[in-house]
C-alpha cells in the first residue's frame, strides 16, 4: 500500500506543476485575444463608454497584467472560473453540468475500442503473419485513418435516416417525462452511434498495440519455455503472450484520454450530445474565450486525473513498477 | 536502389505510394483542370453525380462543381498536412535537443513544458487557438503544430541523451566547440531518424486535425476544404448524402496513403519507431 501511496505523492507534485503551466498559459492566451470580457458583454447587451469604464473596473480588468494573473490564480484557487458571456452564469457551473456526459460517452468509448481491440489484437497476435493477422492490421490501419465526425455522418445516414434503428442525435427523447430504468435504457440508446463513432477510431490503435507486443513476446524465451513444458496453445496465448503484451496498452489508456476528450468535441458536434465537446463549439461559435479556456483547463485536470488511476493501476498489474521509489 | 526496390517490396508500400502520386497529381493539376473559383457557382443546385458529363460528381448546396472542390480540396489539405508537420517535427527537434543536450534544469523546464502541452487535449488547443486568432491558413497550421510538436520532442531528447555520450561529442567538446554548435551541427542530425519516422502519423494527424476544424466552421473561409465541404454537405444528408460521402472518402484514402507509405518508409530504412 506504500508503494501505492508513494506513486501518487510523486505524480501529484509533477501535475500540479504541470497544471499551473497549463494556467499560466490560458491566461496569456486570454491576454492574446483582441477584447475582453467586457467588450463581448457589450456586444450583446450595447452600452456606453461609461458603463465600459465601470464594468473594466468592476471585473479588475483595469489593473496591471500581473495583478490580473494573481487575481486569477486567487479565484482559481476557490474554484471560481469566471463568468460565461454567453450563458450568463458561472463556467465552473456550466462546465460541471456537461461533464457527466461527457464522462459517459468517454467512458463507454474508451470501453468499447479497448475491449474490443484488445481481443482483436490477441486474435491478430496469436498468429502472427496469418492470413487473419494481415487482414486486421490493414482493416485497422483503414479504420485508424477516418475522420471521427465522418464515421459518425455515416452512421446516422445508415443507422438513424435508412434503417431507423437508433435516433439521429441528442442524448435522451425531448419531453418524454421517462424516469428510472427506461430513461436509463433512452439515454443508452442515443448513445449508441456517437460512441461506437468515437470507440470505433481508437480500437485501431489498441488492436495494433496489442498485435505488436504479442509478435514481440512470441519471441521470448519464456514463450519457448512454455512450449517446452507442453502447454497447451490456447494457454500460451492467453496467460503467457497476450498477458505480457497488455500491460503497453495500460499505459495507452491514459496517453489517449487526451486525444478522446478532443475527438469527443466533433463527436459531440455531430450528434447534439450536450457535453463538455458541445459546449467547446457552443463557447467558440459565440465567442466567448474564458469559457473556451476553462473548458480547457477542467480537461487538463481531467486528463491529469486519470492519468493518476491509470498509474496505479498499472502499478497494481506490475508490482515491479515504483516498488524503487518506495524503498528509496 | 536497394532501398528503394525494398520499399516497394511489399503490395501495402506501392498502395500508398501510389495513393500519395495521386494525390500530388491532384493537388498539382487543380488550377490547371479547374481554373477560376472552384467556390463560383457551376450548375444547378444539388445535381446527383454521374448526370452531367461536365459536372460528373454533381454540385453541392449552392450549385457549386464538387469536383472541382474535391481537387482544390486535395490542395489544402495536402499544403496544411505538411505545413503543420514540418513545423511539429522542427520544434519537437529542437526543444529535444536542447532538453536532452543541456540536460539539468534547462531539461526539466522544457520537459515539464512538454508535459504541459500533451495534457491539453491538443484538438482543444487548436480550437482556441484558431478561434482566438482567426481562421487563416497560416493560423491553423500553427494551431496544429502546437499540439503536435510533444511526440517528437522527446523521441529528440531521448535519442540525444544517448549520442551526447558518444566519443565524436567529447572530440568537439575538446576543440573548443560552442556547446550551441555541438547541439545543432553534430547532434541533432544524428538523432533526426527516429525523429523523422513519426512524420507520416504526423501529417496524417494534421491532416485529420485540419479536416475536423473547417468541419467545426474554423477553417480559412477562402479556401475549399474537405472538412468544409463535409460541413455543407451535412445540412442536406438526408436528400443527399453523396455530398458529405465523396470528401470523406478523399479523407480516408489520403490519410490511408499516408500511413501506409510512412510504414513502407520505416520498414525499408528498418528505423524502430519508438512510440513517444
Amino acid at each position: 500500500m506504500t508503494r501505492a501511496f508513494t506513486l501518487i505523492r510523486r505524480r501529484l507534485v509533477g501535475s500540479i506543476f504541470v497544471l499551473l503551466l497549463v494556467v499560466i498559459g490560458r491566461f496569456l492566451l486570454l491576454e492574446a485575444a483582441p477584447g475582453d470580457a467586457v467588450d463581448a458583454y457589450i456586444v450583446s447587451t450595447g452600452g456606453d463608454a461609461g458603463m465600459i469604464e465601470l464594468l473594466r473596473h468592476r471585473w479588475g480588468l483595469d489593473q496591471s497584467e500581473l495583478t490580473r494573473l494573481a487575481n486569477y490564480l486567487w479565484a482559481l484557487l476557490h474554484l471560481d472560473l469566471g463568468q460565461s458571456v454567453t450563458f450568463s452564469r458561472p463556467i465552473r457551473d456550466v462546465i460541471l453540468e456537461r461533464l457527466p456526459t461527457t464522462l459517459v460517452l468517454m467512458g463507454s468509448a474508451t470501453a468499447l475500442s479497448f475491449g474490443l481491440g484488445s481481443a482483436l489484437g490477441i486474435y491478430a497476435g496469436a498468429r502472427p503473419g496469418s492470413f487473419r493477422d494481415r487482414f486486421l492490421s490493414i482493416g485497422s490501419l483503414a479504420l485508424y485513418a477516418v475522420p471521427g465526425f465522418w464515421l459518425g455522418l455515416v452512421l446516422i445516414v445508415v443507422f438513424a435516416v435508412d434503417l431507423r434503428w437508433l435516433p439521429i442525435g441528442g442524448i435522451e427523447t425531448i419531453a418524454s417525462a421517462k424516469t428510472g430504468f427506461s430513461r436509463a435504457s433512452d439515454i443508452a440508446t442515443h448513445l449508441v452511434l456517437p460512441v461506437s463513432a468515437l470507440g470505433f477510431i481508437y480500437l485501431a490503435l489498441y488492436l495494433r498495440m496489442m498485435r505488436a507486443g504479442m509478435a514481440e513476446a512470441w519471441r521470448q524465451d519464456f514463450v519457448l519455455a512454455a512450449r517446452a513444458r507442453g502447454l497447451s496453445r490456447r494457454r500460451i496465448v492467453l496467460a503467457h503472450v497476450a498477458r505480457n503484451a497488455l500491460l503497453p496498452l495500460v499505459t495507452m489508456l491514459g496517453l489517449q484520454s487526451a486525444q478522446m476528450l478532443g475527438g469527443s468535441v466533433v463527436i459531440e458536434s455531430v450528434f447534439a450530445v450536450p457535453g463538455l465537446g458541445r459546449l467547446a463549439q457552443e463557447a467558440v461559435a459565440g465567442r466567448d474565450t474564458p469559457l473556451l479556456l476553462g473548458i480547457i483547463l477542467v480537461s487538463a485536470v481531467l486528463v491529469v486525473v486519470i492519468n493518476l488511476l491509470v498509474d496505479l493501476a498499472y502499478a497494481f498489474l506490475d508490482p515491479r513498477v515504483g516498488a524503487g521509489e518506495a524503498r528509496a | 536502389m536497394s532501398r528503394l526496390r525494398r520499399f516497394f517490396g511489399t503490395p501495402e508500400a506501392i498502395a500508398g505510394a501510389a495513393i500519395l502520386a495521386l494525390l500530388i497529381v491532384m493537388a498539382l493539376a487543380a488550377p490547371l483542370l479547374f481554373p477560376g473559383d472552384p467556390q463560383a457557382i457551376a450548375g444547378p443546385a444539388l445535381l446527383p453525380p454521374f448526370q452531367d458529363w461536365s459536372l460528373p460528381l454533381g454540385t453541392d448546396r449552392l450549385g457549386r462543381d464538387v469536383l472541382a472542390e474535391l481537387f482544390h480540396g486535395a490542395r489544402t489539405s495536402l499544403a496544411v498536412g505538411l505545413a503543420a508537420a514540418a513545423a511539429a517535427l522542427l520544434i519537437g527537434a529542437v526543444v529535444g535537443t536542447l532538453a536532452g543536450f543541456a540536460g539539468g534544469l534547462i531539461d526539466e523546464v522544457l520537459m515539464r513544458i512538454t508535459d504541459a502541452f500533451q495534457t491539453v487535449p491538443s484538438f482543444l488547443l487548436a480550437l482556441a487557438f484558431v478561434s482566438i486568432v482567426g481562421p487563416s491558413l497560416g493560423v491553423v497550421v500553427a494551431a496544429i503544430a502546437l499540439g503536435a510538436w510533444t511526440g517528437p520532442a522527446r523521441v529528440a531528447r531521448a535519442e540525444v541523451l544517448s549520442i551526447r555520450e558518444r566519443d565524436y561529442v567529447a572530440g568537439a567538446r575538446v576543440i573548443g566547440m560552442h556547446p550551441l554548435e555541438i547541439a545543432f551541427h553534430e547532434v541533432l542530425p544524428n538523432a533526426l531518424p527516429p525523429v523523422l519516422a513519426l512524420s507520416s502519423v504526423i501529417v496524417a494527424a494534421a491532416i485529420l486535425t485540419e479536416a475536423a476544424l473547417s468541419f467545426l466552421g474554423l477553417g480559412d473561409p477562402n479556401r475549399v476544404t474537405w472538412g468544409g465541404m463535409i460541413a455543407e454537405g451535412r445540412t442536406v444528408l438526408r436528400t443527399a448524402p453523396f455530398l458529405s460521402v465523396v470528401p470523406g472518402i478523399a479523407l480516408v484514402l489520403t490519410v490511408l496513403g499516408v500511413y501506409l507509405a510512412g510504414e513502407g518508409v520505416v520498414e525499408s530504412t528498418a528505423v524502430r519507431r519508438s512510440l513517444s
